[in-house]
């Protein structure tokens, strides 16, 4: 067992980890952070993204061990102090159906906007193309997207 | 997913510690850089190591330089970086665009150079672009130094030159002298996220010297030496094109499998090696070329 510190979206969280232990379990299973979910498990889907050191990962992907001493963001911290312009959108729009896959959508979409503030469909399907839905076809996502790279450009 | 197999986790400062390390735990340690390829293989019982040792925080494999005539890519280099260099976009699009084609953003965030030719898996997106470029791996033990050809670094499939207690600090290659252009086609099943069917890498120059390499359509990835052969010191007509896409049944050796059949394979590298080269002629003569949509959506 090994003591770990890192800040989970703006707390300094420590806990005791297995060095097999994955990320993604310990978010959601030791610390509470449900946003993250597993699909595919296997790196593919999409569904377990978080930021770390602001970039996107794949939370099945990372031994928790890793991640001492570095900074983790999920859909939990990007939801403080309120919703973002983006969250807004896709509740406008009607973007998700089943919502699994939103977490780790709004985290792609989250990181694209901060580096490109105005994408254009194909730069948007390109940084999104790691996140799989089942529900929606895509359409309804990526005009939610579009919307907020458009307005953001006024 | 919980993970059966227990391991001890190391994350050494220097490739001192890490030679250190190596020696003590030898075929039982693995080198954990992105963790994209090791974490699965962990977690499916593939790989069943004492120790993992964590090369993210080693500054010297960080280092990147891309000088006047020569590139040196660290180990700890990953592919989001790369593309994120405007340098490499300029002067070697062919690795660039291989770069751009390796899973998805959230993948190339960690995964490293490095690591994916480590990995071995024959369906690489890098190692069209580094056979092309004549790359060289770089190894160190702690007690020696070599240098392996890229074209020798590959054994089988998932099997590399490298052995016990060696790490490979990092990847790099000369400029081809002269003005060159070069291209990366990757036959996916769709246009988003997926492992090669098939990819090419094409690198050619104003002095009409062809380099062509396949991954995915083979045990290893390779360069098509007689293609290289029949090309080389040509100007591209139609009916040059039609001889070397008839040379490439001896050139390469692909498999049928879940992702497509040998005959697709190989009838799609016929036509990817046509539209690839045409693709570098316009790129030699300015034309903008996006290589993405060479293959349809």
């Amino acid at each position: 067992m090994a003591k770990i510190k890192f800040t989970l979206n703006d707390e300094i969280r420590t806990i005791d980890v297995q060095p097999n232990e994955i990320l993604l379990d310990v978010l959601r299973d030791k610390l509470g952070t449900k946003s993250p979910k597993c699909g595919c498990d296997r790196g593919d889907c999409g569904a377990c993204a978080v930021l770390l050191n602001g970039k996107s990962v794949r939370s099945c992907l990372v031994f928790a061990i890793e991640v001492d001493g570095q900074e983790i963001r999920t859909l939990e911290g990007i939801s403080q102090p309120k919703l973002t312009k983006l969250q807004e959108t896709f509740i406008e729009l009607n973007s998700f159906q089943c919502g699994y896959c939103a977490p780790g959508v709004i985290i792609s979409a989250t990181e694209l906007l901060e580096h490109n503030p105005h994408p254009d469909l194909e730069e948007i399907k390109e940084a999104l193309s790691g996140n799989l839905c089942r529900c929606t076809g895509y359409t309804p996502i990526f005009d939610a997207i579009m919307k907020v790279s458009r307005k953001e450009k006024k | 997913m919980a993970v059966a197999h227990d391991f001890e986790y190391f994350r050494p400062q220097t490739l001192k510690e890490t030679f250190r390390l190596l020696s003590e735990y030898k075929d039982k340690a693995r080198l954990l850089a992105g963790g994209t390829d090791l974490a699965v293989y962990i977690k499916e019982d593939l790989e069943h190591p004492d120790a993992v040792i964590d090369l993210k925080h080693i500054a010297e494999l960080k280092k990147f330089e891309i000088s006047a005539d020569s590139v040196f890519i660290g180990a700890g280099v990953t592919f989001s970086e790369l593309l994120d260099s405007l340098k490499l976009k300029k002067d070697y699009l062919l690795l660039w665009e291989s770069a751009r084609s390796v899973a998805s953003v959230g993948i190339r965030n960690r995964a490293t150079l490095t690591g994916n030719i480590c990995s071995a898996v024959p369906c690489m997106d890098s190692a069209p672009a580094l056979l092309c470029y004549d790359a060289v791996v770089h190894l160190e033990s702690g007690r020696s130094a070599r240098q392996v050809p890229v074209s020798k670094w590959w054994l089988a499939p998932r099997r590399t030159a490298i052995k016990t207690g060696e790490i490979v600090v990092g990847v790099s290659f000369n400029k081809p002298k002269g003005k060159h252009v070069g291209c990366y086609l990757k036959l996916g099943r769709y246009g988003g996220e997926d492992l090669a069917q098939a990819g090419l890498g094409l690198l050619v120059t104003d002095k009409q010297e062809y380099r062509v390499a396949f991954s995915a359509v083979g045990p290893v990835p390779t360069r098509a030496q007689k293609i290289e052969k029949l090309l080389n010191g040509k100007a591209l007509s139609p009916a040059l094109i039609e001889k070397a896409k008839a040379l490439l049944p001896s050139e390469i050796s692909p498999i049928s499998d879940i992702r497509s059949s040998k005959d697709y394979r190989l009838h799609m590298c016929q036509i990817m090696l046509e539209r690839g080269l045409k693709a570098c002629v316009d790129r030699l003569n300015g034309k903008k070329v996006d290589t993405q949509r060479l293959l349809g959506g």
